[in-house]
């Protein structure tokens, strides 16, 4: 074998197996009663974004929407403390306050998972302007569904970045539906990429399918950023299950989602990494049992973390400087007890 | 040589001034407020001295802009947006108060926001509905979101130097009926301390708090009650959330009875929440129930007359005070 051959699209298959085993084990949160609610919206058939996680470089940074646990898993998390957080337990990545919807990390440049359709979007805009200002060098990366396609906010955002020519790149993940609705019927005209090309941004499409594909893509995207030349980037797959952990999908038909299910990236990636002669069938298998297991021990570790203690509720709505809001209870006792 | 005389705009424009020699960080990010100078002029000039990088003319995407400015905040500059109106305020809550207001809390204290959402409301211009509301409540109501609101011109200077050294958004609101007014601006001296009202005037018989504009209106009628040998504290919130209420229920626990002034609709006003706070911790000492003050219930009228016959004045806020004290029989009641 070739001592120097490119070992990326194999790190980049390992991630989106990675991937791929913690959803499937945030779902198992969920039956076991585990997880804080049952808003968990898997990125299963999704997991092509590795394509784009992998062409981002340290510093830059990224907003996703709900369903962004494969975004940042791309970008180095730790999938303890995220299945910690979707738990609701103290070691999360936001202490158990955010939970799986807002997720978020300064260190890993994750601006924050957001649960307004659209809400994250002109945040890459702002870190764009810092990016600008400062001449740091990096990009900012928003992640959205198709749903945020029809939100105004998406268009404000793109008319800032190309008028003030912002290292900023908007990636919609386009997989189909918007909860319960399917694509075509929610717009007029399927041409996302001409949407932004009429705001004067670099619009490419890449296969959700092909994470090679799409790494090239966003790579050539990514890099004309950096340079002041915005993009936006539509990756096309499928949900492979319902909006939500609770939803049974009962308005797509089984013959529509047997089919959808074939277009799996992980799949694909393993069979063309054995194809090419990158992995061998062992290789492959290894890879597969160290990510469930991996996955399996963050399962656990979330299962037994403990959770916030109650006076941590009080903490972070404000600057830590200044007084925490105060309990009611200390209010009420104050009122009741004091006589003139 | 730090004590001036000048108006509340050039207070405001001073703020900015300042803090942007201090710290590169700082830029300015609104509709009209590079080239034009702002649609009340407080930013005039500033793009000449800082540039286009820095005093940036937006597109009329107001949820867009502070959303930019929530990103910008995030990643390390201290972006300071101006919304032409407080009016606009619809078109932006998402992005200050899902986005702005929550992220340091849902992202466990990893992730802050210091910006500066600078914006103007208030009656005086007969500029009608949509652009002379008084909307601080729907701000007050948003944990995570800091709210001053000042009242003189040396608060326009200190209030927004305050603003600019929080690590978290603050929602600052000037009055548009203010911008011209003259005083004393102290750059070395501020009214009283970030998050602590000021009391503009002492007097032993009745406590009236307020804030922004209705503070002058009840200094009026403060002195007009003096006449009738009623004396009247005012206390001027200026930070409305957080807010100290120690000196004001110390203030009512002294005079014993309260009146709450707002210009705002008063259903569900600030007015409202300081009331209720009062009456809560000062019902022993209460010898009159706490009253409200405020705008009608209605949307604001252009014409002159109906809009300014549906804010308090001088008048009414007298009036109910020296009935407070049966000094006075209300004509009208």
């Amino acid at each position: 074998m070739n001592a120097q051959k490119n070992t990326a699209p194999l790190d980049r298959y390992r991630t989106m197996r990675r991937i791929r085993s913690f959803e499937e084990r945030v779902g198992e949160l969920f039956l076991r009663g585990e997880s804080a609610g049952s808003m968990l919206h898997l990125s299963i058939g999704e997991e092509a974004v590795v394509g784009v996680t992998d062409a981002m470089g340290d510093g830059d940074t990224f907003t996703t929407h709900h369903r962004g646990h494969g975004v940042f898993l791309g970008r180095g998390a730790d999938p303890a403390r995220m299945m910690a957080e979707i738990g609701g337990k103290a070691d999360g990545y936001c202490r158990g306050k955010g939970g799986s919807m807002h997720i978020a990390s300064h260190a890993l440049g994750h601006l924050g998972a957001n649960a307004i359709v659209g809400g994250g979007i002109p945040h890459v805009v702002g870190a764009g302007l810092t990016y600008r200002n400062k001449g740091t060098g990096h990009v900012s990366v928003a992640f959205f569904g198709d749903g945020a396609m029809q939100q105004g906010i998406l268009y404000e955002a793109m008319n800032m970045a190309a008028l003030w020519r912002l290292p900023v790149i908007f990636c919609c993940l386009n997989n189909q539906y918007g909860m319960g609705t399917r694509i075509d019927r929610a717009v007029g005209k399927l041409a996302f990429g001409e949407r932004a090309e009429a705001f004067g941004l670099q619009a490419a499409h890449a296969d959700g399918t092909d994470v090679e594909e799409v790494h090239d893509t966003a790579q050539s995207l990514i890099a004309d950023a950096r340079g002041g030349k915005p993009g936006f980037l539509e990756i096309s797959s499928f949900r492979f299950y319902g909006h939500a952990r609770m939803d049974k999908s009962p308005y797509r038909t089984p013959e529509e989602e047997e089919e959808g299910r074939k277009r799996d990236p992980v799949l694909k990636a393993r069979e063309r990494l054995i194809e090419s002669g990158l992995g061998s069938d062992a290789d492959m298998e290894r890879i597969d049992t160290k990510a469930d297991d991996e996955m399996d021990a963050a399962l656990e570790s979330a299962v037994t973390a403990s959770p916030p203690p109650l006076d941590t509720m009080f903490e972070d709505v404000f600057h830590p400087d200044s007084p925490a809001p105060a309990p009611q209870r200390d209010r009420l006792r104050a009122i009741l007890t004091e006589t003139p | 040589m730090t004590a001036q005389q000048t108006t509340y705009r050039e207070a405001i424009r001073q703020a900015l001034l300042d803090a942007m020699a201090e710290d590169d960080d700082v830029i300015l990010i609104g509709e009209e407020v590079g080239v034009y100078g702002g649609a009340y002029g407080v930013t005039k000039g500033l793009i000449d001295i800082y540039g286009a990088d820095r005093v940036i003319d937006s597109p009329i995407s107001e949820a867009g802009i502070v959303g930019a400015a929530v990103g910008a905040a995030m990643t390390g500059l201290k972006p300071v947006v101006e919304l032409m109106y407080v009016d606009f305020i619809g078109l932006v809550m998402d992005q200050l108060a899902n986005q702005a207001a929550k992220s340091r809390y849902m992202f466990g204290g990893q992730i802050e926001v210091p910006m500066v959402l600078r914006t103007q409301g208030g009656t005086g211009r007969s500029a009608a509905a949509q652009h002379s509301q008084s909307l601080e409540a729907w701000m007050m109501h948003t944990p995570g979101l800091r709210l001053c609101m000042p009242a003189t011109v040396n608060d326009g200077y200190h209030l927004l130097r305050d603003a600019l050294r929080q690590r978290d958004p603050v929602c600052f609101i000037e009055h548009k009926g203010l911008y011209t007014m003259k005083g004393n601006l102290d750059t070395a001296r501020a009214d009283a301390d970030w998050g602590q009202p000021a009391i503009r005037r002492t007097g032993g018989d009745i406590t009236i708090v307020t804030y922004s504009r209705m503070v002058h209106e009840a200094l009026k009628a403060a002195d007009a009650m003096a006449e009738q040998g009623v004396e009247a504290t005012v206390i001027d919130l200026r930070c409305l959330n957080p807010l100290d209420m120690a000196p004001i229920l110390a203030s009512v626990r002294d005079t014993g009875r309260a009146m709450v002034v707002t210009e705002a609709a008063l259903t569900g006003s600030v007015a409202s929440e300081i009331a209720a706070r009062i009456g809560e911790s000062c019902f022993d000492w209460l010898e009159e129930p706490v009253l409200r003050i405020g705008g009608e219930d209605i949307p604001i009228p252009v014409s002159p007359k109906l809009e300014a016959g549906s804010i308090p004045d001088a008048g009414l806020i007298a009036e109910t005070g020296l009935w407070m004290m049966r000094r006075d029989t209300l004509a009208w009641a």
